[in-house]
């Protein structure tokens, strides 16, 4: 990325922007009735398992179903310690273990490359979701668990601050010399191993790191549903759904998997309340034009639009 | 003794099932590429088809298999040509083609699903055909099962010798081994590609009307079928039809053994034997 002038009223222009938007989140809960605050909430869940997937999913290539995994982890820590700790001790808690079962995963996994990883991830979570719900149904006799709530509010602001958390480390390791390891990786990954980068360490830590903040959201959102079980915990859809966001938003702007997530969101709630009966229909098509006409996401359109307007050369990075 | 004979053809009978399920599936990834997750909703339309005739019009299931097979082989073959054809040309490499690939099919699950839903509503739905009991060696088994194990065997035959004699079947082989090189030597590459997902729809659907005469039917189905048709194609190898019967026997009886044991544990033992396979033996049991 090029240092120039023109760089810097960038940072300038962005800084405030991105200023303006959390002077606006910080403030939201006293202006906005409860519906908007926990729709908000919603939308931050989808936003970080979106994040957190294009940090490791992004650039190496890797496309991983494991998300659901990481994020039922996360719901269930909250709902069988959720009584005895306070809740920011849980949510680190629950991060922790998605984090050692990322740990685990990737060092098993990673080797596998391609489709035999997708199915690997995708097998992974189904796995999770049976054996927990066998369990309860033959060993502990009873299905799904109560969480203690906190409150809307409570949820929105640690939902905030895990997000500030999760873009400030995404945005540091894109920055890094791990940002460029998982790049080349990406690019070709035997080039990368042989230029130095010790290709295995790099992508199970940031596996991990990804599955940590999942693990976080599972967490907090289980304080809001009250009630969990298995399906609801473990559901399969979690995993489709932050890929097709991040490829709805772009990948290879900061910027697109959170606008990704956000509209597709929203649009999910508005659907889900308007048309109960045609929702995951429209979903589908949508998904499916998205993937057969936007490629590069709607930051590749933006950039597209940028570059028409003021017709300068914007790079990618 | 009578108990383990019990377990074996228990288990045989359902590994047909599997078996069938899973060579369509091989056949669209072993060949067209496409790791199609929609596949358990062919089955799934198979299924609910055969199932309206049925009780609709009264039209005897086994008739229904020539009516549901090509029914879904059109919509498969459209949808290669329209959907995966474009993003097969727009992908940059094989493999951004297999990724993009999956996701459409994703989005097709939703699709295939909410349509069977508004058609034919969420509930499980079933019919009784062929009911009886039929006795083997001591043991009682539906007559209604055994029929689906040789219709499947049968088909399985059937696409075997296919494959195996007709000049189609030899551009198939081809295209399976390089899509790319059988392009050149004058094999009509698209058309190929297409019969080929069309064939695994074709399979799919084969697999539902069969599937129907036994089990009850509901629209949300499918996954399950996908799944285990992605552990046995894992166990049997990618792109072997030998290998997804053998797989498929052998998951029948994995499963029948683990549901003597412990009923809830069947769909859990499948995901292990899957995870342990991916990471010992990727290539499957007949694989290279």
């Amino acid at each position: 990325m090029d240092m120039s002038a023109l760089t810097s009223r960038k940072f300038v222009v962005s800084g405030l922007l991105i200023l303006i938007l959390f002077a606006f989140l910080v403030t939201l809960p006293l202006s906005f009735p409860g519906y908007t605050i926990v729709l908000f909430s919603t939308i931050f869940m989808y936003v970080i398992l979106t994040l957190g997937w294009v940090m490791f999913s992004g650039p190496t290539g890797y496309i991983s179903l494991a998300t659901a995994a990481f994020f039922g982890v996360g719901v269930y820590t909250s709902a069988i310690i959720g009584i005895a700790l306070p809740l920011p001790l849980v949510i680190a808690i629950g991060g922790a273990a998605s984090f050692c079962l990322a740990l685990l995963v990737g060092a098993l996994t990673l080797r596998l490359r391609g489709t035999y990883f997708i199915m690997f991830t995708f097998g992974l979570v189904e796995l999770i979701l049976h054996f927990v719900l066998w369990w309860e149904v033959t060993i502990t006799g009873t299905t799904g668990r109560m969480v203690p709530t906190v409150g809307n509010t409570t949820v929105y602001y640690l939902m905030l601050i895990l997000f500030v958390f999760l873009l400030l480390t995404a945005y540091l390791i894109k920055r890094s010399r791990r940002g460029l390891a998982l790049q080349s990786i990406g690019e070709y990954e035997d080039a990368a191993a042989h230029t130095g980068v010790n290709v295995t360490m790099v992508k199970v830590t940031t596996f991990a790191i990804s599955a940590f903040f999942m693990g976080a959201a599972g967490a907090i959102m289980a304080t809001r549903w009250t009630y969990i079980d298995p399906k609801i915990a473990f559901n399969p859809l979690l995993s489709f759904m932050p890929v097709v966001m991040a490829i709805f938003g772009g990948m290879g702007q900061l910027y697109g998997p959170v606008i990704g997530a956000a509209l597709l969101t929203y649009l999910e709630q508005f659907l889900i309340t308007r048309f109960p009966y045609y929702y995951m229909l429209i979903f589908g098509i949508i998904m499916l034009v998205v993937i057969l006409y936007l490629p590069e996401g709607l930051a590749g359109l933006i950039q597209k639009l940028w570059q028409r307007t003021f017709g300068r050369k914007h790079e990618v990075t | 003794m009578i108990k383990i004979l019990d377990i074996v053809i228990a288990g045989l009978l359902m590994g047909g099932i599997y078996a069938l399920v899973a060579v369509g599936l091989s056949l669209q990834y072993g060949v067209a590429r496409v790791l199609n997750v929609a596949h358990g909703e062919f089955i799934m339309l198979g299924a609910f088809i055969t199932w309206s005739l049925y009780t609709l019009a009264g039209i005897n299931p086994l008739v229904s298999l020539v009516i549901c097979g090509p029914t879904v082989f059109i919509i498969g073959f459209i949808l290669y040509r329209t959907v995966f054809t474009r993003l097969r040309t727009m992908s940059a490499s094989p493999a951004a083609f297999e990724g993009n690939s999956m996701l459409a099919c994703f989005s097709l699950l939703f699709i295939i699903q909410n349509v069977a839903i508004l058609i034919w509503g969420a509930e499980l739905k079933g019919y009784s055909y062929l009911p009886f009991a039929v006795n083997i060696a001591g043991a009682k088994f539906a007559a209604n099962r055994l029929v689906t194990l040789g219709f499947a065997l049968a088909i399985g035959v059937i696409f075997y010798l296919f494959l195996a004699r007709t000049r189609l079947g030899k551009a198939i082989r081809a295209a399976a081994q390089d899509a790319g090189t059988a392009g050149l030597v004058g094999v009509n590459i698209n058309h190929v590609l297409a019969l080929c997902f069309g064939f695994g729809a074709l399979m799919a659907g084969l697999a539902g009307t069969l599937l129907s005469m036994s089990y009850e039917i509901q629209p949300a189905m499918g996954l399950e079928y996908t799944v285990i048709a992605l552990v046995v194609i894992v166990l049997g190898g990618l792109g072997s039809i030998p290998g997804s019967f053998i797989g498929g026997f052998i998951l029948g009886l994995v499963g029948s053994i683990v549901i003597y044991i412990e009923p809830g544990l069947a769909l859990v033992a499948y995901y292990v034997i899957f995870i342990v396979l991916l990471l010992v033996k990727p290539q499957g049991i007949l694989g290279k």
